[in-house]
C-alpha cells in the first residue's frame, strides 16, 4: 500500500533522493543557505526566548539559569484591570479599519476601469499611488499639523478643536488617515485583474443591452472575486497583528483610553519599563490569539471553497 | 469606442457621471493635503500661522528650506537612511531571489520541509523582547547590521519570486542544461535576465520599506550618527522638539514656534521628496510584478 502510495506520487527512493542532493548541491549551498541562516539566527533563535514569559528573568542568569515563575505573568496580565481596554482596543482598531477600508480600494478600481482614456487613467493612478510611498512618521506629523488647535482644518471650520487628545477620535483619525494613504494602492491589485477581463465578454455584455451596473456586477465583479476574496482572508488573519508604528506615532498622552493597543503596550512594558518576563507573555498572548483566528478563518475559507483552504 | 459612445443610455450616463464624481472626489482627497504641505512649506511663518497658506507670491519664502539643508542632523539622517536602504535591498534582493530558485523546483528533495521553515516564521514569531534579547547578544544593538540583516530575508518576497520563476518556460532551463550550464550559470545568465519586473518590484518595496520604517532603528540604535532620517522626523514632527541648529539664530520664542512649525511643513517635503521622484519610474512594472502576487504560490 505504503509503495504503492508513493509510486503514485512519483515519490523517489532514499537512495535517488540522495544522489540528487549531490549532483545538485549549488542548489543547497548556494541558493538556499544564505537564507536559512537568515532565518534560524534571526526567527528560530528568538522563539527559544519565549521561555522568558515563564521566568523570573535576570541578565546574569541568561534564560536558561533564570527561576521558572510558572504563569505568574499571564495570571497578572489576564486580571489587571486594563486588559480588557487593551485587546478591545486592539480589536476594534484593526476591525473596523477593515471594515471601513476594505471596500474602498475594490471601488477605486471599478471607477478605475471606466476610464478607457489610458493616459488619464495612469495620471489618475500616479497621484492615487503617491501617499503609499510617505513614511508613516510623515503621515503621522501631517496629521498631527492638519488637526491641531490651530492648523489648516480647524481654520476651516473656525474651531479650535484639538482632536490628537480626545479619546473618541482616535479611531477615526487612524482608520482614515490609513485610507487616504493605501486605499490607492490597494486598489493595483484589482485594477490589473479588471484589465484582464476579456474585452468580448464585456462587448458581448453591452450587446445584449447590459447597462454599466450590470456589466459590473455581471462581468467585472465574477472576474475579481476571487482575488477579493483572497484579500479579505488574509487582512482578516491579521487583525491581532495591527502594527505598531502608527499607533505610537498617533498616540498622545491623552488620547491612550482608546489609543493604547497591545502591541504598544508590549514595547512600553518591555523596553522601556524593563519587565521582560511580562511584556513577552503578552506578546504570547497577542500571538495565540493570531493563530486562533488564523485557524478560524481558513477554516471557513475551506468550507466555502470546497474544502481548499489558503 | 463609438459604438460605445452611442450605445450610452441616459441612466448610463448617470451612472458614470456620479462614478467619475466619486473618483474625483478622492483624488481631490488625495492631492489636497499634499498641495497644502508643499505650499505652506514656501510660507512665511507669520502668515502661515496667522491666515493659513495664500498663494500671493509675495508671502513666499525659502528661508525654512535653507534651514532644512543647512542642519546636520537631516543631512546625516539622509545618508544614513540611504545606506541602510542602499544595502538592506541589495542583500534582501539577492538573497530573496537566491531562495526562490530552488524552491521553485518541484522535483527539489526537502522542498516541502524547507517551505515550512521558511512559512512558519510568517506566523509565529519570539516577539520583540526575545528578539532585542538575541540581538544584544549577537552584539548587534547600536551597529547597522541590527536593522539590515533581520529583514534580509523576506518570505512573503520569495513566494512572489518563486512564482513568477515558475511562470517561466522550463524549456529554457533544458536547453540550458544540454549546453551543459550548471545552476549558477543558468540562474544569472539567463534566468534573471527575464525578471526584471519582479525585481524592480521587490527593489522598490525593499528600498521604500527600509526608508520609511522607524521602528528597528528606534530600538536598535541608541548612537545619534547612525540614526536614520526617519527617527530625525520623529523628533521634529511627533515629539515637536525642532533640530536646535535650525531655529537658534530666532531671538523671541514666539518667533521660535511659528518658525518650528514652518520648519515640519518643509523637512516633510525634503524627506519625502526622492521616493515620491523615484516610483513613477517603476511603474511601468507595477501591474506586471503584483499580478504575480496575486496568484497564490
Amino acid at each position: 500500500m505504503a509503495v504503492k502510495r508513493a509510486a503514485k506520487n512519483g515519490r523517489r527512493t532514499v537512495r535517488q533522493q540522495l544522489l540528487y542532493v549531490r549532483k545538485n548541491w549549488q542548489l543547497y549551498l548556494f541558493f538556499l543557505m544564505p537564507a536559512l541562516v537568515i532565518t534560524i539566527i534571526f526567527k528560530y533563535l528568538p522563539m527559544g526566548g519565549i521561555l522568558i514569559a515563564f521566568k523570573d528573568y535576570n541578565v546574569r542568569l541568561g534564560i536558561l539559569g533564570s527561576e521558572w515563575v510558572g504563569l505568574t505573568y499571564f495570571e497578572r496580565f489576564l486580571s489587571s484591570p486594563d486588559f480588557l481596554s487593551y485587546l478591545m482596543n486592539t480589536l476594534k482598531l484593526s476591525l473596523y479599519g477593515l471594515l471601513w477600508g476594505f471596500p474602498v480600494p475594490v471601488i477605486l478600481a471599478l471607477l478605475l476601469n471606466q476610464i478607457r482614456r489610458v493616459g488619464v487613467k495612469k495620471k489618475i493612478q500616479l497621484l492615487i499611488y503617491a501617499p503609499n510611498f510617505i513614511s508613516v512618521i510623515v503621515l503621522c506629523g501631517m496629521v498631527r499639523m492638519f488637526l491641531s488647535p490651530v492648523g489648516p482644518l480647524n481654520q476651516l471650520l473656525g474651531t479650535d478643536m484639538n482632536w490628537m487628545t480626545m479619546p473618541e477620535a482616535f479611531r477615526t483619525i487612524y482608520i482614515a488617515s490609513g485610507i487616504w494613504q493605501t486605499a490607492g494602492w490597494s486598489s493595483i491589485m484589482y485594477t490589473a485583474a479588471l484589465s484582464n477581463v476579456s474585452k468580448e465578454l464585456e462587448e458581448a455584455a453591452t450587446m445584449d443591452g447590459a447597462n454599466i451596473l450590470q456589466q459590473i456586477w455581471y462581468v467585472q465583479l465574477p472576474a475579481i472575486k476571487n482575488i477579493v476574496v483572497i484579500q479579505f482572508i488574509l487582512s482578516a488573519g491579521n487583525i491581532m497583528s495591527i502594527g505598531f508604528e502608527k499607533a505610537y506615532a498617533l498616540q498622545t498622552s491623552m488620547n491612550l483610553p482608546s489609543s493604547e493597543i497591545i502591541s504598544t503596550y508590549v514595547y512600553k512594558m518591555g523596553l522601556l519599563a524593563g519587565d521582560y518576563g511580562y511584556s513577552t507573555a503578552v506578546g504570547i498572548f497577542n500571538s495565540v490569539i493570531n493563530v486562533i483566528l488564523l485557524l478560524l478563518v481558513n477554516a471557513i475559507v475551506s468550507k466555502l471553497n470546497e474544502g481548499e483552504g489558503l | 469606442m463609438e459604438r460605445r459612445k452611442i450605445k450610452l443610455g441616459v441612466l448610463d450616463r448617470s451612472i458614470l457621471t456620479a462614478g467619475y464624481v466619486l473618483l474625483g472626489l478622492f483624488v481631490a482627497a488625495v492631492v489636497v493635503p499634499l498641495i497644502y504641505v508643499v505650499v505652506a512649506s514656501f510660507m512665511d511663518p507669520n502668515v502661515l500661522n496667522n491666515q493659513g497658506i495664500s498663494f500671493r507670491i509675495q508671502d513666499w519664502t525659502l528661508d525654512a528650506y535653507r534651514r532644512v539643508m543647512e542642519d546636520e542632523m537631516i543631512w546625516r539622517g539622509f545618508r544614513n537612511s540611504l545606506f541602510f536602504s542602499v544595502t538592506s535591498t541589495l542583500l534582501s534582493v539577492f538573497i530573496t531571489l537566491l531562495a526562490a530558485y530552488p524552491m521553485s523546483k518541484k522535483e527539489l528533495v526537502g522542498r516541502k520541509f524547507f517551505n515550512a521553515i521558511f512559512v512558519i516564521t510568517m506566523f509565529f514569531g519570539g516577539g520583540l523582547i526575545p528578539t532585542f534579547i538575541l540581538m544584544n547578544q549577537l552584539r548587534l544593538v547600536d551597529t547597522v547590521w541590527a536593522v539590515i540583516l533581520p529583514g534580509s530575508f523576506h518570505v512573503w518576497n520569495m513566494i512572489l519570486a518563486r512564482t513568477y520563476y515558475q511562470s517561466i518556460s522550463r524549456e529554457l532551463w533544458e536547453a540550458s542544461q544540454i549546453d551543459g550550464a550548471n545552476e549558477i550559470q543558468y540562474f544569472f545568465r539567463i534566468l534573471m535576465s527575464l525578471c526584471k519586473p519582479i525585481i524592480a518590484v521587490l527593489a522598490l518595496w525593499g528600498f521604500v520599506g527600509m526608508w520609511n520604517s522607524y521602528f528597528d532603528a528606534m530600538i536598535y540604535l541608541n548612537d545619534a550618527n547612525l540614526q536614520p532620517l526617519q527617527l530625525v522626523l520623529r523628533s521634529i514632527l511627533i515629539q515637536n522638539t525642532p533640530q536646535s541648529g535650525m531655529i537658534a539664530d530666532i531671538q523671541s520664542t514666539a518667533e521660535m514656534a511659528k518658525m518650528a512649525e514652518l520648519l515640519k511643513y518643509s523637512t516633510i517635503i525634503v524627506s519625502s521628496l526622492p521616493l515620491l521622484i523615484m516610483y513613477p519610474f517603476f511603474q511601468k512594472y507595477f501591474d506586471k510584478g503584483i499580478m504575480v502576487g496575486s496568484v497564490k504560490g
